[in-house]
């Protein structure tokens, strides 16, 4: 799991970026989870790395100097679940436009899904997906290959070729990992590779047919209800097996307070258990889909009241481990259905920081330092990823942050392809204004009046 | 178009006031008369056209608004339409944009989907009539209950109506519920407990899992239709045990300290959810029922249709336009 150059980064560009000014981000408040650091500082970086980190630097020969006082400096945000489209929908998200979206909402790094179409369950899949990331260079993009071949939940995929070609994970994210058996072996083979297991936690003959939370709300609706325990059934098996195997078993998009404690308890036990949770399923629950609002329609669905408080619970206590935005871009058509038609998801890397700054950081249930990590360090923990810190010598993944900018958000102004947020007109404080991977700007609005 | 009696759509009960759904069971009481005549036609919604847009399969219900449509003179077409789910879907969105384009008055929709009456509402400037969709509302037929229920008792108010079956999947339940709580009744359902909806209580009615407890507690039994495919989804597990224990029969009747009024929406399944001698027995007013429908839905589409409530008793002389 270590270096970038695994991962296939050399490129002929290389000899003109070495040549690149070093680049002074100067005067900003640099939030280091990592450190424990926060506090007014230079951020130097030199040769696509972070070189030097220090209350007041020189500024070297020919260097270009930003200045980012009032701003937030931070290691770039890492977001371990996302839906690129590519190859297989294009029309809703490329790996180009899904990872400027993400340079776009401060995000240096990102997993993105195998359920493409083909499905990524091979070395050349993964393959063609880091080659995408490296031709659009913008945010990074780590695969994560299929645990089973074509997402059937029945044979495994080449685990060992797929990390040899970049993949970070594995996961059948999208379809629910219906066989415990197949559950017990991926978690196995894959230690091999000290690679996670990601799973989406869903018991699929609790869930079927449903569309929305089962409670009061899906009641008045008329619409067929997923229960929490779909979800808690299958984190418990998990957890259970994680126990088992040794294996690392990493838990998507945790959406009810019955997760958190089994998640909880398996952590004090001992097992390899980590946990993500999405902006959405912290601060929004099941009254969203009044009037069908289909924005409001994914899987697992928005919950109730209790749910969010265990979960902004437990991100700070850090039983959850990171935020993931599980963006999941779909064609406007394809929304604008009845509910129980329309698919599951939404978009979110664009508003993810935005909204978490505003629901839990504004909302005093985190400190900045706190969200950070779990947008970054934590993630890259999660999955074993670089990055994540301001270290000396780390790679040049940076974000800086205006955290008093007021915005409404407004889809059609998005990078991304797609408009399917249940933010949508929602005033949010807090946004990225230059986001620079491997030592690049590749997001930067910083001196653009807001 | 739009009056503000009613506004814009009829989607459901649940965003409905008491004074509103007053006002349609009161206008429904003139346009009774004229399904009496020789001559059954007004001229209140002479020029308006119409159209009944049925993705799911209907006899009563569609008879029921064509014949109210065409007694208030209306020009009406009737389109059906079937396909998987996400076809209709599709053909919703499409729908809605042509019949937009053909410049049409109103649209009395059915689907299978819930919220799609609300979907077709938001999206055209028509006025739209639910007529049922998916699981979430029948306001029609709730409504057509509810001047059943006050013409053979007088009132609504203080009466504790009990609805029966599969109230999971019913339409009917959650419109009849939103309706009866705001005319002041008390409501039960009752039902094997997996055919009950989480959270049913939060209403604010009485959840009974024995029918016989119903049955002594309940005025007036409104049976909900079993749909067989139920049995095969595995939410009962035979329509033989349902009926020795679910049944409205004349025994539980029987020991009632009182006679109950029996409604059903239909079509029934005799022997079932309710017995035969029940169905066509001296309290029951399923009949009554059908009669209303066509009513309450003349009364619904001259409100929609910018009908003025006070005139709904001229208009059926015939005297006054629209």
């Amino acid at each position: 799991m270590s270096g970038e150059g695994r991962r296939g980064e050399a490129s002929r560009n290389d000899v003109e970026e070495m040549r690149e000014a070093p680049l002074l981000l100067r005067g900003g408040r640099v939030i280091d989870p990592r450190r424990g650091m926060d506090q007014t500082a230079d951020v130097l970086i030199q040769d696509r790395r972070v070189s030097a980190v220090a209350p007041t630097l020189g500024t070297p020969d020919g260097a270009r100097v930003r200045d980012v006082r009032g701003k937030v400096v931070v290691p770039g945000l890492i977001d371990v679940h996302v839906h690129l489209r590519e190859p297989g929908n294009e029309d809703e998200e490329t790996i180009a436009t899904g990872a400027r979206a993400a340079a776009a909402g401060g995000f240096t790094a990102v997993c993105a899904m195998p359920n493409t179409d083909p499905v990524t369950d091979n070395q050349a899949a993964v393959g063609f997906i880091v080659r995408q990331s490296l031709r659009a260079g913008f945010a990074r993009v780590y695969p994560v290959g299929a645990i089973s071949l074509g997402q059937k939940g029945d044979r495994l995929a080449e685990f060992g070729e797929m990390v040899g070609a970049g993949a970070v994970a594995v996961s059948d994210d999208g379809r629910p990992v219906a066989s415990s058996h197949l559950m017990r072996t991926a978690l196995e083979y894959a230690r091999s590779f000290d690679i996670p297991v990601a799973d989406h936690c869903e018991d699929p003959t609790l869930s079927a047919g449903g569309a929305m939370h089962e409670g009061l709300v899906a009641t008045r609706l008329g619409l067929k209800g997923i229960p929490a325990a779909a979800e808690e059934i299958m984190v418990a098996r998990d957890c259970l097996l994680a126990e088992l195997t040794g294996g690392h078993v990493h838990l998507c998009h945790i959406s009810a307070r019955g997760s958190v404690e089994l998640i909880r308890r398996a952590k004090e036990r001992g097992a390899r258990v980590s946990a993500e949770v999405t902006p959405h399923h912290l601060t929004l629950t099941d009254l969203a889909c009044e009037r069908f609002d289909t924005n409001a329609k994914m899987n697992p669905p928005l919950r109730e009241a209790p749910d969010i408080a265990a979960l902004r619970a437990a991100l700070k206590e850090g039983v959850l481990d990171c935020i993931a935005s599980d963006h999941a871009p779909h064609a406007y058509d394809e929304k604008e259905a009845a509910f129980d038609d329309a698919p599951f998801g939404v978009v979110g890397l664009e508003t993810a920081f935005a909204v978490a700054h505003t629901e839990l950081v504004q909302g005093g249930v985190l400190s900045l330092p706190q969200l950070i990590e779990r947008m970054s360090a934590g993630a890259a923990r999660a999955f074993n990823l670089p990055g994540g810190t301001l270290d000396p010598g780390a790679p040049a993944d940076v974000a800086v942050l205006d955290v008093t900018a007021r915005w409404t958000v407004d889809p059609a102004s998005f990078h991304s392809k797609s408009r399917n947020t249940p933010f949508g007109g929602r005033e949010l404080i807090g946004r990225a204004v230059l986001t620079i991977v491997n030592g690049r700007a590749v997001h930067d609005v910083l001196e653009l009046p807001d | 178009m739009t009056t503000p009696a009613l506004g814009k759509d009829l989607v459901g009960l649940e965003h409905l006031t008491a004074e509103q759904i007053l006002l349609v069971l009161d206008t429904a009481e003139p346009f009774k008369e004229v399904s009496e005549r020789p001559i059954k036609k007004v001229p209140a919604l002479r020029g308006k056209t119409i159209v009944n847009l049925f993705f799911e399969a209907s006899t009563r219900t569609r008879i029921s608004f064509e014949f109210a449509e065409k007694r208030l003179s209306a020009d009406t077409v009737n389109v059906t339409s079937t396909g998987s789910s996400v076809q209709k879907g599709e053909t919703l969105v499409d729908t809605a944009k042509n019949l937009e384009a053909m410049r049409i008055d109103m649209v009395v929709i059915r689907h299978g989907a819930s919220g799609a009456a609300q979907f077709l509402g938001d999206r055209i400037r028509s006025n739209v009539i639910n007529a049922g969709d998916g699981k979430h509302e029948h306001p029609t037929q709730a409504l057509l209950d509810l001047l059943t229920i006050r013409d053979r008792h007088g009132k609504i108010a203080g009466l504790k109506v009990c609805l029966v079956g599969d109230v999971l999947h019913s339409r009917v339940a959650r419109s009849n519920v939103w309706g009866l709580l705001k005319l002041g009744a008390e409501v039960g359902v009752c039902g094997p407990r997996s055919l009950m909806p989480r959270g049913i209580e939060e209403l604010g009615v009485r959840a009974f899992g024995r029918v016989e407890e119903a049955i002594e507690w309940a005025d007036v039994l409104n049976v909900l239709r079993l749909q067989l495919e139920r049995m095969e989804m595995g939410f009962i597990p035979s329509l033989r045990e349902y009926y020795r224990v679910f049944g409205v029969t004349v025994e539980r009747l029987a020991r009632a300290s009182r006679p109950l009024t029996i409604m059903h929406p239909g079509p029934m399944n005799r022997g079932v959810e309710i017995d035969s001698r029940v169905a066509d027995g001296p309290h029951s007013v399923i009949l009554d029922q059908v009669t209303n429908g066509v009513a309450v839905r003349m009364a619904v589409l001259y409100l929609l249709a910018g009908g003025k409530p006070e005139l709904a008793d001229a208009a059926k002389r015939g005297g006054a336009d629209a």
